[in-house]
């Protein structure tokens, strides 16, 4: 579904992103982990046409995102870190917005709104302004409007920021249901525990490069370590457990 | 134990810490992205009007000293107007940056949650709205008291007599400001009370605008038009006071340049400040905790807002979901955000005053009116309404694609061209801004009674003229983006909105030179009493203007454009 063949980008002389490829299959969910400043937000914003790669290409479902913008974004909905939303619209409003975005429009949208407001228990605040709304509400909104044209792939970087626990655990069964009726996430995310327990594939990423990448028996067998937080510590570079001893006994 | 457990507090300067900081690293960034041309075009732009401020007020009290017995009382009086003018804007103006710098600031949670008393906390958001809100009026001060100062001969001391009296002077307003918004946060919630400012600042500034141009001031340069002396000396009569702050510096600052200083003026100013300033502490101390609690309230906003979508949605259908959608958003956005749709009192109020001094103009005295002149001021008014449409569009056009800025991940990561975005905003702003722009021409050429060849070229070039316009002022915006700031209001103030109105002035410059060769010739028939002839020159000179307007709508479009399509966040 996604295809990434040598994707580099430079900020000035910073090499944010360096040359990465990467296969993300059909009906799956990716986890995409780093550090951070590991170029993980880098390489989601150009998967979702954001950003403009330095070089190489980015396919969505064999639409190159460079050359068949609109083919390859009408398959994606994207969910980004930071809530930002047009703060003078409702929340139904905003919901119409993104669809007639993606040339929809109607009943059928009408009835796409309510039923996901129903889903993120945002119902009763159809009609209120998003000014009012709090951050964890924003993020619904987001991950709603991302779903409102029935995308083939969900982009997605840090979904559970700002979400209260319910939310969380109803976003990872809509998830799981997802790809299981053949859609396609990308998530990146800090939470490892939801990784190991969500993902079927993870890439690794560390100082703009994919450092490892593989299914969770995969990359156990390759690195010799039983948890994902192992391995990411030890790929990754963690503090030591006694500096920051040190640092909160000074 | 820390040293806040031991009661010791951050200087005041250390609390300014971030705000100065951060206005260092601003210079610095530009200076390293070639902000060298910035500051040569604003160092220039703002030479340019010291020095246009400058020249206006040195002939003036030029000419009051040559009056005898009056001269220093007309040129006191100038000052004291001048002084009482600003004050009411520096009263708005620090009642609303009070608002932003004492409740909505990122960096209050910060602050308040800090061990620092509240003093400190008040002495440095006061100082904070202080600058925010009086750097203009305080630049616009140098011009006009170093022309007292020469004209009157102040020597050496003068700057320091005139720094002395602008401080305190300053600080007023700012400390009376931030009181008030003080009192209105703790009965209204903030955000709420931001909305209701913008519309009180802005009628108010509307009704300022009204009432300075209908009691026509231009009538004080010309004594003949009164009856008696005693008129005359009672029209003078500004509405001063001897308690108002402005009378205090107006007599300290005259009183220095007839020789006769006035030491009580300077010190009741200073006095009374800092009588102020103690008092706004004291309020602070009581009134802040409960003010910025009821700021962090939201203000509840329940909105039907089927009436967009039965009117102007189904008008919209034909153009498919996307662009429909769109404009109907940014019409929402424009008439739910009460800092943007306010400022049309604004606009509204400016253009009663351009009627009304185009119907004021002493060219209809009951004998026949020069042909020659009525045709001469409709061609020329051509510029002050393309330069009153280049204002408006700085305003409204201009912020189109900065307003966009945080919400630019939505608009990118979608299907949606950016083409198709551009072309949204265009014709969003255009539209209204063609009716303005025609009901301007045509009125205006009514009240003149221009000949129908007049009204013809008046009509032709303004449409042509606000297509080009609008194109430019969303390209320049597009090439300068604001995609932080949250005010749109602000949006225009920056280089970009400056580099844009010098671009639509040389564009207008450019087209009534071409048309005046056009125009010229028809003049001249008619004062040769021939008829018209239409030459090839004629001819060439409208199509020449028509090209103009047209590469200056195209090209901008098009360069806006690639600039939104490479845009990075």
């Amino acid at each position: 579904m996604i295809q990434l063949e040598q994707l580099t980008k430079l900020y000035g002389s910073f090499r944010a992103v360096d040359a990465i490829s990467l296969h993300v299959p059909k009906g799956t969910l990716h986890g995409f982990l780093g550090p951070n400043g590991a170029g993980k937000t880098t390489t989601l914003r150009m998967i979702a046409g954001i950003l403009r790669p330095t070089s190489g290409t980015v396919r969505i479902g064999g639409h190159n995102v460079a050359t068949d913008p609109i083919g390859a974004k009408a398959r994606l909905g994207f969910i980004p870190d930071r809530p930002f939303v047009y703060d003078k619209l409702t929340g139904a409003e905003f919901l119409r917005f993104v669809a007639g975005l993606y040339g929809q429009e109607g009943q059928v949208v009408e009835r796409r709104i309510d039923e996901l407001l129903e889903i993120f228990e945002l119902s009763s605040w159809k009609n209120e302004l998003v000014e009012s709304y709090s951050h964890g509400m924003r993020q619904k909104l987001i991950i709603s409007s991302a779903l409102i044209h029935r995308p083939e792939l969900i982009v997605v970087d840090e979904p559970m920021v700002g979400l209260d626990p319910r939310a969380a655990r109803l976003l990872k069964d809509l998830f799981r249901e997802f790809t299981h009726r053949g859609g396609t996430i990308l998530m990146s995310t800090h939470t490892l525990e939801i990784a190991e327990a969500l993902c079927d594939r993870i890439a690794i990423i560390q100082g703009g490069k994919i450092v490892a990448h593989g299914s969770m028996d995969e990359l156990r067998k390759q690195h010799e370590v039983g948890a994902l937080e192992d391995l990411f510590m030890r790929l990754t570079g963690g503090a030591a457990a006694k500096e920051l001893k040190a640092v909160l006994e000074a | 134990m820390t040293a806040a457990d031991r009661g010791a507090q951050p200087s005041l300067a250390h609390v300014l810490i971030p705000k100065w900081r951060t206005v260092l690293t601003r210079m610095r960034q530009e200076r390293d992205e070639g902000g060298r041309g910035k500051a040569i075009v604003l160092g220039t732009v703002g030479l340019l009007f010291w020095a246009f401020v400058f020249g206006l007020c040195f002939k003036m009290l030029r000419y009051f000293k040559g009056i005898e017995e009056i001269g220093s009382l007309l040129a006191g009086k100038m000052l004291g107007l001048a002084l009482l003018s600003f004050a009411s804007v520096l009263l708005l103006s620090n009642v609303i940056t009070a608002l932003s710098s004492f409740f909505l600031a990122k960096d209050l949670d910060l602050l308040v949650s800090s061990p620092v008393d509240g003093l400190r906390i008040y002495l440095a958001k006061l100082l904070e709205t202080l600058i925010n809100s009086s750097w203009m009026v305080a630049l616009m001060s140098v011009p006009i008291f170093a022309a007292y100062g020469i004209v009157y001969r102040g020597g050496w001391l003068f700057p320091l007599i005139s720094a002395a009296t602008l401080l305190p002077y300053l600080i007023l307003p700012a400390v009376v400001g931030s009181a008030v918004t003080m009192i209105l946060v703790n009965v209204f919630p903030a955000r709420r009370t931001r909305d209701l400012l913008s519309i009180i600042a802005l009628g108010a500034g509307a009704g300022i605008i009204l009432l300075f141009r209908i009691i026509r001031p231009e009538r004080l340069a010309r004594p003949e038009g009164f009856q008696t002396l005693l008129d005359f000396m009672a029209a003078l009569k500004a509405p001063t006071s001897p308690l108002l702050p402005s009378e205090w510096v107006t007599r300290a600052v005259m009183g220095h340049l007839t020789g006769h200083p006035d030491w009580l003026s300077l010190y009741l100013l200073w006095t009374t400040a800092a009588l102020f300033v103690a008092g706004g502490a004291w309020l602070h101390a009581r009134a802040y905790h409960t003010g910025f609690t009821k700021a962090q309230e939201g203000a509840e906003r329940f909105v039907k807002g089927g009436l967009w979508d039965w009117s102007l949605g189904r008008v919209l259908r034909p153009l498919g979901p996307s662009r429909r959608e769109f404009i109907l958003k940014d019409l929402r956005l424009f008439f739910r955000d009460t800092t943007q749709w306010s400022q049309l009192i604004l606009l509204a109020a400016l253009l009663v005053v351009y009627l009304f001094n185009i119907k004021s103009l002493p060219l209809f005295r009951g004998e026949q009116v020069p042909f020659f002149l009525v045709s001469v001021v409709s061609f020329l008014n051509l510029g002050l309404a393309g330069f009153v449409l280049a204002s408006i569009a700085a305003r409204f056009i201009f912020p189109a694609v900065s307003l966009e800025g945080r919400q630019m991940w939505l608009l990118r990561s979608s299907p949606l061209e950016m083409r198709a975005m551009l072309w949204a905003k265009y014709w969003i702003g255009t539209i209204p801004l063609l009716i303005l722009a025609l009901a301007i021409t045509v009125l205006t050429n009514v009240l003149l009674r221009a000949t129908p060849f007049m009204m013809a070229v008046g009509v032709g070039t303004i449409l042509l003229l606000t297509f080009a316009i609008s194109a430019m002022a969303l390209a320049f915006g597009a090439l300068y983006p604001q995609f932080e700031t949250e005010n749109a209001a602000q949006i225009p103030t920056s280089f970009g909105g400056l580099v844009f109105m010098m671009a639509t002035i040389a564009l207008l410059s450019v087209v009534i030179v071409i048309e005046s060769i056009p125009v010229y010739r028809y003049l001249r028939a008619a004062f040769d009493h021939e008829p018209l002839t239409v030459t090839p020159l004629m001819v060439g000179a409208f199509a020449l203007a028509a090209a103009v307007c047209l590469g200056a709508t195209v090209i901008p479009l098009r360069i806006a454009l690639r600039r939104i399509e490479d845009y990075e966040f």
